[in-house]
């Protein structure tokens, strides 16, 4: 069915429509649209799960890891310091090997109050164990939104996954939406481990150095199975639905001697930059990261230039998504520090960071880089 | 419209989804012989949580989840791939319990199960770091029964400090005697107005059994507060723990009552107390915490155990 939503009202719909049993939340700018939505689908009787109004987001995390347990399917939804406040408990549904869905309205930290788009939330909750993906579009973060239930809870997984989509940019933004019917896309939700008080197993206890070191490798392989499982959702939800979607989103880069790289929205916003610099007679193109984790192969990005785009900064160590993509790709990259607390990146400012671009050099937007 | 557990003088009337039919105990032979904390626990010898939780599991029965969070039951229940517990365990952050099992609760619920979520938290958990999960999921109207085993302090890192530690005790942490008087977390329960509340404490089993089995037969969120004492962290002899738990009623300073709907009944055994209670000092002195403990601060506990069990007789007489 279509129609005209914003990323949040995307998000919710796509959570009415994988019915989940529980959900918990606390409200926090820009992310309160989709708990609201929620509430309201809720009380209206259109949800028949259960909304629990917790009083804080590491509650909330902890309700879903309650409710998770016992076999329920669970979301809750978040944005900046709620994720910062729920860390703990994100970190305990990983290694509790939940299947819990978060959307992360991704926001800026403070000080000073600044509710305005930034990675740097997600990216603190990066070595989590939490499978991420960013999206860029209404229609991508209704789609991730709905696959990221099945990538969860397939039983290779069985490992919690937050869809982040940009404060204001997204969360905020009306674009045209194609709803779908999931029907036995998401089949039902068999937790193997789901407690049984017939069979009374502890949980979590007391876990000495000879056994925990296991679990942690087991959360690491179960990541490594995901890259299968997300390639076959992404691959099946195409076949269903007709939008296909990857582990990256690359735009003209098969004769492109410089890729830009980004997440989000400004991912997709350097296509429009693209196109720009292709009219200049410069062969550039895009990668968009959507899985940030798992990450993906990046073999595209071998032996051209590259610029990274971070919005997120990592102090004393520089742009974290440059730092990761050197890491994996071994060569130097032209690294810019753009739209940091929502600060206006336009494609006309990302078409001129490619054609100002120093490879081995990092550039605060607005800083040092003489615009 | 779903009502989830709310206010509603309905959503919180006896349940009829319960199977549990309250026994009339008259000798601690008539408690179920189930054990639901087996013999495998590593409690150390005469701990008074593991006394409690074993009357606790007896009264709720197999059908039956635990929500832990990090105390010294995390410790008991055994290490990992043994656990001592008869019934599903569900371990959690410090901070989390009642959280935890707010969500568990509504899943069970969601489901049509009757399952009773148990919280068994230590008094740091409670008083301290859980306080807001626990109020939060009190105000929400959960159900679910949290029991806060109470040894005053937090025990399983070595007896430091906690919001529930009385004036004038040596902690790790208070080394010269702790200068603040202990929290009152019946008085804060109390103001969330849950449909049943309680205290009780390990040395009367029979008592804290009856009180569980009430405390499940309500729908939303009900509460125990158990005292809990510890020979390493309260420093008396091992076999002395009973004792010590009767010592505290005797003199005043622990009174069992329950609170249904608001309304306070004061326990016989508190009642027998207050006509002629013993001298705080029996139940100080064997407890070398209390050692050394300054005169004027044994008056003023002495004066905090007559204003307390003035306020709580008032409470009973009021109409």
């Amino acid at each position: 069915m279509k129609k005209i939503a914003t990323g949040n009202k995307a998000v919710a719909e796509a959570v009415k429509q994988v019915k989940p049993d529980v959900v918990a939340a606390y409200p926090i700018t820009p992310q309160t649209e989709i708990v609201e939505q929620i509430a309201e689908f809720v009380a209206s009787g259109e949800l028949k799960g259960r909304y629990i109004p917790v009083e804080s987001e590491h509650s909330a995390m902890a309700a879903c890891i309650g409710a998770s347990i016992t076999g329920a399917r669970t979301f809750t939804a978040t944005s900046s310091h709620g994720l910062l406040y729920m860390h703990e408990m994100t970190n305990w549904a990983a290694g509790a090997r939940l299947p819990v869905v978060m959307a992360n309205v991704n926001r800026s930290l403070g000080p000073g109050w600044n509710i305005w788009a930034e990675h740097t939330d997600a990216l603190q909750e990066r070595d989590t164990g939490w499978l991420q993906v960013y999206v860029s579009t209404v229609q991508e973060a209704y789609d991730a939104t709905l696959m990221a239930f099945r990538i969860a809870e397939h039983n290779d997984v069985l490992l919690p996954v937050m869809v982040n989509l940009d404060g204001f940019l997204l969360s905020h933004i009306m674009q045209p939406l194609d709803t779908v019917e999931p029907g036995d896309f998401l089949p039902p939700l068999h937790l193997p481990h789901a407690i049984d008080v017939k069979s009374p197993m502890g949980y979590g206890g007391l876990t000495g150095p000879d056994q925990h070191f296991k679990m942690r490798w087991d959360m690491e392989r179960s990541m490594r199975d995901s890259v299968n499982v997300i390639e076959e959702t992404e691959l099946e939800f195409a076949k269903r639905f007709g939008r296909q979607y990857g582990f990256t989103e690359n735009y003209r880069c098969g004769d492109a001697d410089v890729i830009v790289v980004a997440m989000g929205t400004l991912g997709k916003e350097a296509e429009v930059a693209i196109d720009l610099l292709r009219r200049d007679g410069i062969k550039a193109g895009s990668l968009r990261i959507r899985w940030l984790r798992p990450f993906p192969d990046l073999d595209l990005l071998k032996g051209k230039e590259v610029v990274v785009i971070d919005r997120d900064y990592s102090f004393g160590r520089g742009g974290i998504l440059a730092t990761e993509i050197m890491a994996q790709t071994k060569e130097a990259v032209a690294s810019v520090i753009a739209g940091i607390g929502g600060q206006e990146v336009t494609y006309e400012d990302v078409a001129d960071f490619v054609r100002k671009r120093s490879m081995g050099t990092e550039v605060w937007f607005g800083v040092n880089n003489n615009v | 419209m779903i009502i989830n557990y709310d206010r509603s003088p309905i959503a919180f009337s006896r349940s009829p989804i319960r199977s549990l039919t309250l026994q009339e105990l008259d000798t601690i032979a008539e408690i179920p012989k189930e054990e639901y904390v087996l013999k495998c626990t590593s409690a150390c010898a005469g701990c008074s949580d593991s006394l409690a939780l074993r009357y606790v599991l007896k009264a709720a029965g197999p059908d039956t989840v635990l929500v832990i969070p990090a105390c010294c039951t995390s410790v008991i229940q055994g290490i990992y791939p043994n656990t001592a517990f008869n019934v599903p365990v569900y371990n959690i952050a410090f901070g989390a319990a009642a959280a935890c099992a707010s969500g568990m609760s509504n899943a069970f619920r969601q489901a049509g199960k009757k399952t009773n979520v148990i919280v068994y938290a230590g008094d740091g958990g409670t008083l301290d770091i859980g306080i807001q999960a626990m109020s939060g999921a009190f105000e929400r109207g959960t159900d679910f029964l949290y029991i806060c085993y109470d040894n005053e302090a937090y025990g399983n890192t070595g007896m430091q400090r906690s919001g529930a530690t009385p004036l004038g005790a040596r902690t790790t942490t208070t080394p010269a005697g702790k200068t603040d008087f202990k929290k009152d977390i019946d008085a804060i329960i109390a103001a969330h107005n849950p449909p049943y509340q309680a205290t009780a404490a390990a040395a009367y089993p029979q008592d804290l059994f009856k009180k569980v089995q009430k405390a499940l037969t309500f729908r939303g969120p009900s509460f125990i507060h158990v005292l809990a004492p510890c020979p390493p962290g309260w420093r008396y002899s091992t076999e002395k723990t009973v004792e010590m738990g009767k010592l505290a009623v005797k003199s005043g300073i622990w009174v069992l009552y329950e609170r249904e709907y608001g309304k306070l009944t004061i326990g016989a055994q508190s009642k027998v107390a207050m006509k002629k209670p013993l001298p705080l000092e029996e139940y100080l002195a064997p407890q070398g915490r209390f050692k050394g403990i300054d005169p004027k601060t044994v008056d003023i506990l002495k004066q905090r155990i007559v204003k307390n069990l003035a306020k709580l007789v008032a409470e009973e007489a009021a109409p």
